[in-house]
C-alpha cells in the first residue's frame, strides 16, 4: 500500500522535507499543509532586499508552483491543522477534512514574541515574520516617515538598516547593553551599534518600552514611551523581540516538548511516526554535545533533509555545524557555530576597517566565529568546527597566515608550550589543552613542531 | 532572451531561455534543473549552487570576487572551472553558455 507523509508547515523546513522526500526516492503521497495562503517562501529577504523593494515577490518562492506539480507534492495552502490523533494516525483540518498519515512531519516554525505593554495592539505596531507582515508595512515604509524599531536582534538591525537607507527617520531601541546581545559578543555588538549610528540611526541601548500611546489622530501616529521616560514619536513601530516555537499542536497530541519539539538525531519525536524539523524542533547537537533549538535557514534545510532520509529508511543523523548570516549596509555578517560559554574572544583584523573576524574559544577549542566581510574566515571556521580541529589563539590572530591555512594543524607557539609545561594538575601530571591533545592523536598531521 | 545550458552529471542537457540580468541560480530553480539548491536565495551565503563552467566558456564568464572564491571552498570537487551560479547573470556575452551541474550540492 502507498504510504502518505503529511507535513504540517510550509516554510523552509516543511518545503525542504517535501522536496527531499522526492529526491530521496519516496514514491508515496506527500501532502504539504501551510497556514499562509502562498507558496513556500524564503524568510531571510523579508527584512533585507524584499523590505528594500529590491526583490520581486515571486523571487521569494523556494520553488515555482510547477515544481510541486511536477514531483507530485500536494499543497494545502491557507489551511490549518486543528488536531493530531496519533493513535489513529489522522490529522483534522480546520476545513473539516481529515487526513490519514503514515508519517507526520511537524515543521510548524514559530511565531513572533509579542510586545506586552499598554498600547501594544496599536495598528501601527508591526511585526516582521511573514510576507503579509511586510506587505502590511509597505504603505507607511517611505522616506520621511518616523520609524521606531524595538529589538536589537537580526530582524531589528536589518529593518533599521533598510529603513535608514530609504530615508526614514529611525530610532532603534535595544533592551540589552549592546545589539545582538543574545547571539554575539559585546565587541561585535558594539561594532554594529557604531555602524548604525554612523548610518544615521538613533540607537538607544539598555532601553525597554513602557507603553505605546496615541499621538495625534486616532490610529495614525504613536508615541513610544521608554522605561527611562522618553517619548519617541513615530508613524510606525516595528517590533523584533524574538520567536516562540509553535509547539501547542504537538503538545496536545502528546509529543514531548521542552523549548521546542524534542527530537533525536534522526528528527524523530517520542511518538512513533511523528518527526519535527526547523525552528520548532529541539535536537541533540553532536558538535556541542547538548540540545539546541535553532532559528535559521541552515537548520531548517538540513533538518528537512534529515527527516526525509529517516522516512526513506536511510541512516543519516543530523550533525551539522550551525551557521547564520545577516546583511546590513555594506556588511555581510556570517556566523558559524554557537559562541555561548566562550572564555576567549580572538579578533583577527581591525574592527574599524569593517572587515574582521572574531573567533570564540573555550578552553582553547573553537566554539564559533563572527566574520564581518570575511567569508574565508567563516568558511575555515566551519571546516574547523565540523572536523573538531585544534586551534591556537596566536594563529587565529596572525594575519600573515592565510585564513584558509587556519584549518591546518596548529603549531604550538613558544607561549603555548610554556603554558602547557607550567600547568600542573592533580597528581603532578601536565595538563594538555584539548586542541593540542587532538593534534598528537591525529595520524595525518604533516606539520613539524617548531616550538 | 539568453540561452544557457545545464548539463547534468548523467549527461542530460537542458537549454533554458533566461531574461537578461536574471542570475543563473534563479534560472536553474525556475526551470527545475536538478542539482542546484540555492538555499540562501542567491546572496552567496551557502555555496549550494556550485557549477562547473564548460572549459570553452571559462574566460567569458569573467573573474569571481573574493567572497565567491571563499565560499567555493565549501563545495565538493572544486576546480578552476568552479563558480556559484547565483553570482552569474544572464547577458548577451553568455548566450550559449554551458554549465555542468553536480549530482548534488554539499
Amino acid at each position: 500500500m502507498t504510504e502518505t507523509v503529511v507535513i504540517i508547515g510550509a516554510g523552509q523546513a516543511g518545503a525542504q522535507a517535501a522536496v527531499s522526500l522526492r529526491q530521496q526516492g519516496f514514491e508515496g503521497r506527500v501532502v504539504l499543509i501551510g497556514d499562509e495562503p502562498v507558496l513556500p517562501y524564503q524568510r531571510p529577504p523579508l527584512s533585507k532586499t524584499f523590505l528594500a523593494g529590491e526583490l520581486a515577490r515571486e523571487r521569494l518562492f523556494i520553488k515555482p508552483a510547477a515544481y510541486y506539480r511536477k514531483v507530485n507534492i500536494e499543497q494545502r495552502l491557507g489551511e490549518t491543522v486543528k488536531a493530531i490523533d496519533s493513535a489513529q494516525q489522522v490529522v483534522a483540518l480546520k476545513s473539516g477534512q481529515t487526513l490519514h498519515y503514515d508519517h507526520l512531519i511537524l515543521a510548524t516554525g514559530g511565531r513572533v514574541r509579542q510586545l506586552d505593554c499598554p498600547g501594544a495592539k496599536h495598528p501601527q505596531v508591526h511585526y516582521l515574520r511573514t510576507l503579509a507582515d511586510v506587505e502590511a508595512m509597505q504603505n507607511t515604509f517611505a522616506a520621511g516617515a518616523r520609524l521606531v524599531v524595538i529589538g536589537g536582534g537580526y530582524v531589528g538591525l536589518e529593518t533599521a538598516a533598510v529603513a535608514v537607507q530609504h530615508g526614514l527617520n529611525v530610532t532603534l531601541l535595544v533592551a540589552r547593553p549592546t545589539p545582538l546581545g543574545r547571539v554575539t559578543s559585546p565587541e561585535v555588538g558594539r561594532f554594529f551599534e557604531d555602524v548604525h549610528r554612523q548610518a544615521g540611526v538613533t540607537l538607544c541601548c539598555n532601553t525597554g518600552v513602557q507603553s505605546i500611546e496615541e499621538d495625534g489622530a486616532a490610529g495614525k501616529g504613536v508615541a513610544v514611551v521608554t522605561d527611562s521616560g522618553y517619548r519617541v514619536l513615530a508613524d510606525m513601530v516595528v517590533v523584533g523581540i524574538g520567536l516562540l516555537p509553535n509547539v501547542e499542536l504537538a503538545e496536545s497530541a502528546g509529543v514531548a516538548c521542552d523549548d521546542g519539539i524534542l527530537v533525536d538525531q534522526y528528527g524523530r519525536s517520542n511518538i512513533a511516526n511523528i518527526y519535527a524539523a526547523g525552528d520548532c524542533a529541539n535536537h541533540p547537537n553532536p558538535v556541542y554535545q547538548r540540545r539546541l533549538r535553532l532559528e535559521s535557514v541552515q537548520n531548517a534545510v538540513d533538518q528537512g533533509k534529515t527527516v526525509a532520509a529517516t522516512i526513506c529508511g536511510k541512516d543519516k543523523p543530523y550533525a551539522q555545524v550551525p551557521w547564520f548570516w545577516s546583511d546590513q549596509y555594506d556588511l555581510k555578517l556570517q556566523t558559524a557555530g554557537i559562541n555561548s560559554g566562550y572564555d576567549q574572544a580572538v579578533v583577527r583584523g581591525d574592527i574599524a576597517s569593517r572587515s574582521f573576524a572574531v573567533f570564540y574559544l573555550r578552553e582553547g577549542r573553537l566554539l564559533a566565529v563572527d566574520a564581518v566581510n570575511r567569508p574565508a574566515e567563516f568558511v575555515v571556521a566551519r571546516n574547523i568546527l565540523s572536523k573538531d580541529l585544534g586551534v591556537s589563539a596566536e594563529r587565529l590572530r596572525d594575519e600573515s597566515i592565510p585564513a584558509k591555512a587556519l584549518a591546518d594543524a596548529p603549531v604550538p607557539t613558544v607561549a603555548d608550550a610554556l603554558a602547557i609545561e607550567n600547568t600542573p594538575v592533580k597528581g603532578g601530571q601536565v595538563s594538555t589543552p584539548p586542541g593540542i591533545e587532538k593534534m598528537h592523536q591525529s595520524a595525518d598531521i604533516k606539520h613539524e613542531r617548531v616550538a | 532572451m539568453i540561452k544557457v545550458n545545464y548539463i547534468e552529471s548523467d549527461g542530460t542537457r537542458r537549454e533554458i531561455e533566461v531574461e537578461e540580468g536574471v542570475n543563473l541560480m534563479d534560472a536553474a530553480l525556475d526551470n527545475m534543473v536538478p542539482g542546484i539548491d540555492g538555499d540562501c536565495g542567491g546572496v552567496c551565503a551557502c555555496a549550494t549552487c556550485h557549477v562547473h563552467i564548460d572549459p570553452a566558456w571559462v574566460d567569458k564568464v569573467g573573474a569571481m570576487d573574493a567572497n565567491e572564491d571563499a565560499m567555493l571552498e565549501l563545495t565538493d570537487e572544486r576546480n578552476e572551472s568552479s563558480r556559484l551560479c547565483c553570482q552569474l547573470k544572464a547577458s548577451p556575452q553568455l548566450d550559449g553558455l554551458i554549465m555542468h551541474t553536480p549530482e548534488g550540492q554539499h
